[in-house]
């Protein structure tokens, strides 16, 4: 019966897709859930040594001696340089997005916009290239350090503040702009204390979304931070970050610090899974307070 | 009419891009009386208030010509800012700040506008919510986010909100239509009283609210001002055939 074929064709299409989707969640989880596993296997075993957060990077592994210690300075060093970024690009984004989204009405709004699109998919590496080749002409004795390693990473963040700032601003209703204009409130106050607050939730998800993306970042920093196997001792020389030092280890020949590279991975992955729940709490617990969405 | 006018516009004509939203509008409010604004929807009379605080000229590619007198004063000639601190706006749709309690919202003006005392601050949220009608409500939860009050209170803290920055002139966008009979009520016995110390001037699309609150009426068709006059003339006996016909509800 023609019926009955129908409905067993029907049934048969509904099952095939439903595998379907199984499996692409089984492809999108596994590589995850498979880095993890790794990252704990091979490294959990260092990062559960107290002196692994605080000691220097090993030295190749001797005949004397094959130590494996720490990723103090690429802590410190990773933290100096995201702190460095964000105190450039979180001021920039946000004036920046404010402009765009507030102030459009000649056209330049738009052109930050793409702007911004645009700097998203320049390759990492690239913005790390430029600024190293630019500081190395004009700043020659600071083109490997700091300064120049937490522009190259504030270079990928201040596109994403940029984006996620101008969204959120656009969310909050023009009511609210009308509401704070209508009692004599000026325009700069209005942006900055009413309309950018409600936006608040959004420009701390931007701001952490890009952090997260910086800190894993090591392209950018191979030209500028350069890496260092020390603490540092001041801004205007090479510094060492996690992403470099993994870079480096997991190249190398000697078990200690492919171990190290491990631990320093899984200490990454766990920073930044830590900061993604915590940053999520913290903003639904804003939105609430706010009493929106 | 009460008193003299405390705002007039002249030859007023607002446009919309190309567009004349309102044309040559001729109009004196008079002072401590409500004035009611009715017409068919798209009949520019939002329009006409908008640019009696100068937030007409907020929207992109608007423009405004002829004069709007404040106390003798052109405000085109003044500063926006302080223009809109004389004369205060309530919108059709309560628009609460969301992100603030109910206490900063009625300080809100205040905060913003200079650096009040403490004191000073609580007791002009106190008067304004009195003025408002909406004291006894919310005295347990001033500091409730202003989102947890039902649409008809936030309306009333959104008045509560224009009067704290002590205009002389308020402006009332159709305030009742996103509200129930009840609320609306309210409002319209508060807009009674509020005349005794501020010149109230209200649009409305319904024409029993402003047979109800106003004691002058004006009728606006397509961006014109057909007729204006007190209330009782307006409605009992009109002077224009199309204010008849609108009135009758022939159309609109």
């Amino acid at each position: 019966m023609i019926h009955f074929d129908r409905h067993a064709r029907r049934k048969l299409l509904s099952h095939t897709i439903a595998v379907l989707s199984g499996l692409a969640v089984i492809a999108v989880l596994y590589p995850l859930v498979s880095i993890v596993y790794e990252a704990f296997v091979l490294g959990g075993g260092v990062l559960f040594q107290a002196q692994f957060f605080t000691a220097v990077p090993p030295n190749a592994c001797s005949a004397l001696s094959c130590q494996t210690v720490g990723i103090g300075p690429d802590i410190v060093g990773t933290l100096i340089l995201i702190g460095i970024a964000s105190g450039i690009s979180v001021p920039v984004g946000v004036l920046a997005a404010i402009f765009a989204s507030e102030y459009r009405a000649r056209g330049l709004g738009r052109a930050i916009s793409f702007t911004a699109d645009v700097l998203t998919g320049v390759p990492s590496i690239i913005m790390g290239a430029f600024i190293y080749g630019y500081f190395v002409i004009y700043y020659p004795t600071i083109a490997y350090s700091a300064y120049t390693g937490g522009l190259a990473l504030s270079a990928i963040m201040t596109p994403i503040v940029v984006r996620t700032t101008e969204e959120g601003l656009r969310v909050v209703p023009n009511s609210v702009r009308e509401a704070a204009l209508a009692l004599g409130i000026t325009k700069w106050k209005a942006t900055l204390r009413i309309v950018l607050i409600a936006a608040l939730p959004a420009v701390a998800t931007g701001v952490l979304l890009a952090i997260m993306r910086a800190a894993g970042e090591a392209a950018p920093l191979l030209f500028t931070a350069l890496g260092s196997n020390l603490y540092p001792t001041g801004l205007g020389h090479p510094i060492g970050a996690l992403p470099l030092l993994i870079y480096f280890f997991a190249l190398s020949p000697y078990s200690n610090q492919v171990k190290v590279a491990w631990g320093a991975t899984l200490f990454l992955l766990l920073l930044i899974l830590i900061v993604n729940i915590v940053s999520r709490l913290l903003i639904h617990r804003m939105a609430v307070r706010m009493g929106g969405t | 009419m009460l008193g003299g006018d405390k705002i007039r516009t002249e030859h007023l004509t607002a446009y919309y891009g190309p567009k004349p939203a309102i044309s040559d509008v001729t109009l004196g409010f008079a002072e401590h009386a409500v004035s009611a604004i009715i017409g068919p929807s798209g009949c520019g009379k939002s329009t006409l208030i908008r640019c009696l605080n100068r937030m007409h000229e907020t929207v992109p590619r608007t423009r405004v010509e002829g004069q709007v007198v404040l106390d003798g004063e052109d405000i085109y000639q003044l500063d926006p800012v302080r223009v809109r601190r004389r004369v205060g706006m309530v919108f059709q749709k309560p628009n609460p700040f969301v992100t603030m309690s109910i206490y900063n919202n009625v300080s809100a003006a205040l905060r913003f506008n200079g650096r009040p005392s403490r004191e000073e601050t609580d007791r002009q949220v106190v008067r304004s919510l009195q003025q408002a009608a909406l004291w006894d409500e919310v005295k347990d939860r001033i500091d409730a986010p202003a989102v947890s009050l039902s649409g008809g209170q936030q309306q009333r803290l959104c008045i509560a909100r224009a009067l704290a920055a002590e205009p002389e002139v308020l402006l009332m966008d159709e305030p009742c239509s996103a509200l129930d009979p009840i609320a609306t009520a309210k409002i319209e016995e508060l807009i009674k009283k509020l005349k005794e110390e501020y010149t109230v001037i209200i649009v409305t699309h319904n024409m029993q609210q402003a047979a109800r609150v106003a004691d002058n009426t004006a009728f606006m068709y397509i961006g014109k001002l057909i007729e204006f006059g007190p209330t009782e003339d307006l409605f009992e006996r009109p002077k224009e055939s199309l204010t008849e016909a609108y009135i009758t509800g022939r159309f609109g």
